[in-house]
């Protein structure tokens, strides 16, 4: 009964219109046919781009490696299906922008011939560090968004010495319930996932956090863990953004991770629950991160639903498998409705931090007109860091950002609340994301001028050695000609004593 | 008699005070202005010229004596005009500014003759080359000066804007007036 004492009180937050149901009674559907033309950029991870190792016209096989990692964060990228090398060139990002990026494309040749995969007997037995560069070099990377690499997240940990991973199944965003549809359909395949990466970072317990709206989930997960006592699946209430990953640690743990710090600070590691179902498949099935479950949905799509999509398809190919209707798209978004990129166009491939493909009518979106501010501070209340979106704007907007900076604008993490709650229609989090931008450009300025002056100090150097340089060469010359003349002086002086 | 005892010893006091801040002043000098050497640390220092003054020093000392906006830096940007301003401790009305756009120099290699002038004169060597070699520019160290511009004798040396790459893509400012 005091159930809600033992949880701290949540801090901020909104009720977005769920708009799950349409697709989380649906199974996925694997069915999805095989394109002609799969668009793998080198690049779908945080950290430095993989770099390609095939040729254009060569043939490659289901799982093989097409660009290896560089540096210590990068994930390398595999052929989702065999086929050959059509080319390697700039093709457009899934990104608001849409700017190319290095992309592999491949014609599949619709043989799915697997490239050789090593599964090991026991993989449970596997040695931790074993399974963090198995894990590394399947190119696993953390499905909830934020691509970083999983393998170095593994090693952290237990370098780190955590006494918990946390497993954020929290899926928080509306639309979106591909994490739903997976704990429902692969529990047990998950739980596996998760045991991998216990033995991996060499921590003792687990805990699952999953939000109250997905009781189907929650009971498929509470029957995998049943048999393992040191995984603990709870339901955390549902308010956006309950998957945000400091929102769920402090609610489940009551611990809070310092501002500047990291979840490993405080001995947990936060892992999204796909992330262990790729973690099962790199090391079960011997399989790279390939493919992935996409939630397909939106008011322009006649079958929302979640598709199980290979890395590299190009999205207006779900988008009519879904039948979608492309003359009522009036948005199209990359991952959910309140932290999803809108993108320009369709025709960008699916990567591995896509997790919804929203194709939003005319009806799913409002644009509204934007009104002065009235202070009315609905903002501060739904902030879940606690910042104070109303002034952090109005000093954005006078471009006054170390200011902005003062109040924690690098705290923010651009969940939308503030701009869901606004009476005024104010873009808040778009002044946020403008501002974050401009402080990194204005470093990188900062940056080029320090460089400048190095350059001017070590140009001016060499200019004062060159003139050091040729003055005592000039010295040198004079002295060598004086010593000449002074010679021929003396040789003429033998020959007129000789004579 | 309290008085007079009073006047002479101020009137010590005070030759006494003045004397020793005379020596020191005479003594303890500060060669330059300090608040010029910090002002000038922040600036660029390629001795552009950008700003219409001979180099960042003589900038910087128009800056402080107040001949000169602390907007006077193209190279600068707005990042550097906020810490003159709180250097300097002036209110700048930033709402307006906006950055220059960023041009680089290229060269053309259909009319380059080689003649090497342009990097003779490049403050921050950006500009490799040889005599009679098609000569170019190294964007990332080229500060968008213009002086190769200006000697290039057959105009292959072009001011073009940097290319935007997905890396640094920023979001724009929203266009609202709430």
């Amino acid at each position: 009964m005091l159930a809600f004492l033992e949880h701290p009180r949540l801090r901020g937050g909104i009720h977005a219109e769920e708009h799950k149901a349409e697709t989380s009674g649906q199974a996925i559907a694997s069915d999805l046919p095989l394109p002609k033309k799969l668009y793998i950029p080198v690049q779908q991870h945080v950290g430095k781009p993989a770099e390609p190792l095939v040729k254009v016209g060569d043939k490659v096989l289901k799982g093989q490696l097409l660009a290896y990692s560089q540096g210590t964060i990068s994930a390398p990228v595999h052929a989702p299906t065999s086929g050959s090398i059509l080319d390697v060139m700039d093709y457009p990002a899934p990104h608001p922008s849409a700017l190319p990026i290095r992309t592999i494309i491949i014609e599949t040749d619709g043989k799915e011939a697997w490239h050789p995969r090593i599964v090991p007997e026991h993989p449970l037995e596997l040695e931790p560090e074993e399974i963090c560069l198995r894990v590394g070099a399947a190119g696993v990377v953390g499905l909830g968004g934020a691509v970083f690499p999983s393998a170095v997240k593994l090693n952290l940990g237990r370098k780190n010495q955590i006494h918990t991973l946390l497993i954020n199944a929290g899926e928080c965003e509306p639309y979106l319930t591909c994490d739903d549809r997976l704990m429902q359909e692969r529990a047990t395949e998950i739980v596996t996932g998760i045991r991998l990466m216990l033995r991996g970072m060499a921590a003792p317990k687990a805990i699952i956090g999953i939000e109250d709206n997905k009781p189907a989930a929650f009971q498929a997960m509470l029957r995998a863990c049943a048999a393992y006592a040191n995984i603990n699946v709870i339901q955390v209430p549902t308010r956006y953004p309950m998957g945000w990953d400091r929102q769920m640690l402090r609610y489940l743990t009551g611990q809070e991770i310092p501002a500047d710090g990291r979840a490993t600070d405080i001995g947990v590691v936060i892992h999204n629950v796909a992330t262990a179902y790729a973690v099962y498949q790199a090391i079960c099935l011997g399989q790279p991160l390939i493919s992935r479950v996409v939630t397909v949905s939106g008011g322009a799509v006649s079958k929302p639903q979640n598709v199980e999509v290979l890395i590299g398809t190009l999205m207006s190919e779900v988008l009519s498998y879904c039948g979608a209707d492309k003359t009522q798209i009036a948005r199209l978004l990359m991952g959910g409705p309140m932290m999803g990129d809108a993108l320009p166009h369709s025709e960008v491939p699916v990567v591995k931090a896509c997790n919804g493909i929203l194709a939003l009518s005319a009806e799913d979106i409002a644009e509204p007109e934007i009104q002065p501010c009235i202070r009315c501070s609905s903002c501060v209340t739904a902030c879940p860091v606690g910042l104070l979106p109303l002034e952090m704007a109005s000093r954005i907007k006078v471009n006054k950002l170390d200011a902005a900076v003062d109040i924690g604008l690098k705290d923010c993490i651009s969940c939308g609340s503030c701009s869901y709650v606004c009476p005024s229609n104010i873009p808040l989090v778009h002044y946020f994301k403008f501002a974050s931008g401009e402080l990194f450009k204005r470093q990188q300025m900062e940056h080029k001028s320090e460089q400048t002056k190095r350059l001017m100090d070590q140009r001016n150097q060499r200019l004062e050695r060159v003139r050091l340089e040729a003055e005592a060469e000039a010295r040198r010359m004079q002295e060598a000609r004086a010593a000449r003349a002074q010679q021929q002086a003396q040789a003429k002086a033998a020959v007129e004593e000789s004579t | 008699m309290y008085i007079l005892s009073a006047i002479v010893i101020l009137t010590a006091l005070g030759l006494i005070l003045g004397l020793s801040l005379g020596i020191a002043g005479k003594y303890l000098k500060v060669e330059a202005d300090p608040l010029v050497e910090r002002v000038e640390a922040l600036m660029p220092g390629s001795q552009c010229g950008q700003c219409g003054f001979p180099g960042c020093k003589p900038a910087a000392e128009a800056l402080v004596s107040g001949a000169a906006p602390v907007t006077l830096c193209p190279p600068g940007g707005t990042s550097l005009v906020e810490q003159l301003a709180k250097l300097l401790g002036i209110e700048v009305d930033l709402s307006q500014a906006q950055d220059k756009e960023i041009m680089v120099a290229r060269v053309s290699e259909d009319t380059c003759t080689g003649c090497t002038r342009c990097f003779k004169v490049c403050p921050t060597d950006a500009i490799v080359g040889a005599a009679k070699q098609i000569h170019a520019v190294v964007a990332d160290a080229c500060i968008g000066c213009e002086k190769c511009v200006a000697v290039c004798p057959t105009e292959c040396l072009q001011m073009h804007p940097i290319e935007v790459t997905l890396r640094d893509w920023r979001w724009p400012k929203p266009l609202v007036t709430a």
